[in-house]
């Protein structure tokens, strides 16, 4: 039930953001209410209402785990505009298995998402809690090069349980 | 302080249209990656540059020239849905090369064996 | 100095085309596509600010939503040869 009014809240803000209409007239105010309950009894219907689909309750830490990947992606992009803009080519990719210390699927999720939004790194397969990443430098993927966003990730979606 | 309102609102135009246009060139530079670069594994990580750092930069300069508030939510949503889709389909597309068996080239490249495939 | 980015836009499209016209594996043109799509969001934006009329953000919105869907959905049409397939690994005995 809280993830149904987590998403319901975040569907209002979502629609009067975007039409940005406060008069609440009827017609175009009805049509909001008629869109967003849809949505939300479709989401109901599909089963995606759980803690991955709406993980609203860790937002604030999500937020903060966030403004600390945008430093990292910033730092990656640099590397990878260097390694465009070379007149030879000089790039050494090479695939490497990173262990991850993730339990839930959000923060495998999280952290898997998090390494392909870093330009240079992309995360070809999930399987167990093994991620196969494809690096353009095989420097930028060593040993313990994923090790401080493995466990920012996982605190910022599960918490300081388990360190 | 209104000196320095004043100055922030003589500033920002100016400001926004740099911050669009170094987000413009990075596109460019992010193509010409996609253009160079040998196999398709490598040409993910270029592409990836103009997902993420030429989106955000044009996207914080529009924002710096938007007239009113609601600009700068609807483009913060376009951000948003960027930054939530991007990772997903570089994964689904290096996932379903890597399924069908597309072998990525590994080891130290230069010029001589780049651009042939 | 809007006008030089939305030309840079246009050129960077222009070159991406080139890879999705030559790519040699069908996942190069799905990656050059996608790409252009993200691109072209941007592209409507400036276009929007160039002509003094923000509501193309809208239209720009709505390529974002359509190019992701695009992508998945070329991807899984490749991968299955058919759309009646379950994405998620439940189907395939996981342990999710």
């Amino acid at each position: 039930m809280g993830y149904f009014l987590g998403l319901i809240t975040v569907l209002i803000a979502l629609w009067l953001g975007l039409s940005w209409d406060y008069s609440l007239k009827p017609v175009i105010a009805s049509l909001g209410a008629v869109s967003i309950v849809l949505s939300a009894v479709l989401a109901y219907r599909f089963d995606i209402l759980d803690r991955e689909g709406s993980p609203y309750g860790r937002l604030i830490q999500l937020m903060g785990y966030w403004l600390w990947l945008i430093v990292e992606i910033f730092k990656a992009n640099w590397v990878v505009i260097k390694a465009c803009l070379r007149s030879t080519l000089d790039i050494n990719p090479a695939l490497v298995k990173v262990k991850t210390g993730c339990e839930s699927d959000l923060a495998r999720t999280v952290f898997a998402n998090s390494i392909t939004l870093t330009p240079g790194t992309v995360s070809v397969e999930i399987e167990g809690d093994k991620i196969l990443v494809h690096a353009l430098y095989e420097e930028a993927a060593g040993p313990g090069a994923f090790d401080e966003m493995d466990r920012r990730s996982r605190e910022a979606s599960d918490g300081r349980r388990k360190s | 302080m209104t000196e320095v309102m004043e100055f922030w609102n003589a500033f920002r135009p100016a400001l926004g249209s740099a911050l669009v246009l170094v987000g413009a060139v990075l596109a460019v530079i992010g193509t010409v990656g996609v253009l160079r670069f040998p196999d398709f594994y490598t040409r993910l990580h270029a592409a990836s540059v103009t997902d993420t750092a030429a989106a955000t930069l044009a996207i914080v300069g529009m924002a710096l020239l938007a007239p009113s508030l609601a600009i700068v939510v609807k483009l913060a949503v376009v951000w948003l849905f960027l930054f939530l889709t991007g990772p997903t389909s570089s994964h689904a597309l290096a996932n379903a090369a890597h399924t069908a068996g597309l072998q990525p080239m590994i080891g130290r490249l230069g010029e001589d064996d780049g651009g042939s495939q | 100095m809007i006008g030089v980015a939305a030309l840079a836009l246009i050129i960077a499209i222009a070159l991406m085309l080139v890879r999705a016209l030559s790519g040699p594996t069908l996942y190069d043109r799905v990656l050059a596509v996608n790409s252009l799509g993200t691109k072209i969001i941007l592209l409507l934006g400036v276009i929007g600010f160039l002509t003094g009329r923000p509501d193309f953000l809208d239209i720009s919105i709505l390529y974002a939503l359509i190019n992701f869907v695009a992508t998945i959905a070329i991807l899984k049409f490749f991968r299955y040869r058919s759309f009646q397939v379950s994405l998620t690994r439940r189907d395939r005995g996981g342990s999710q």
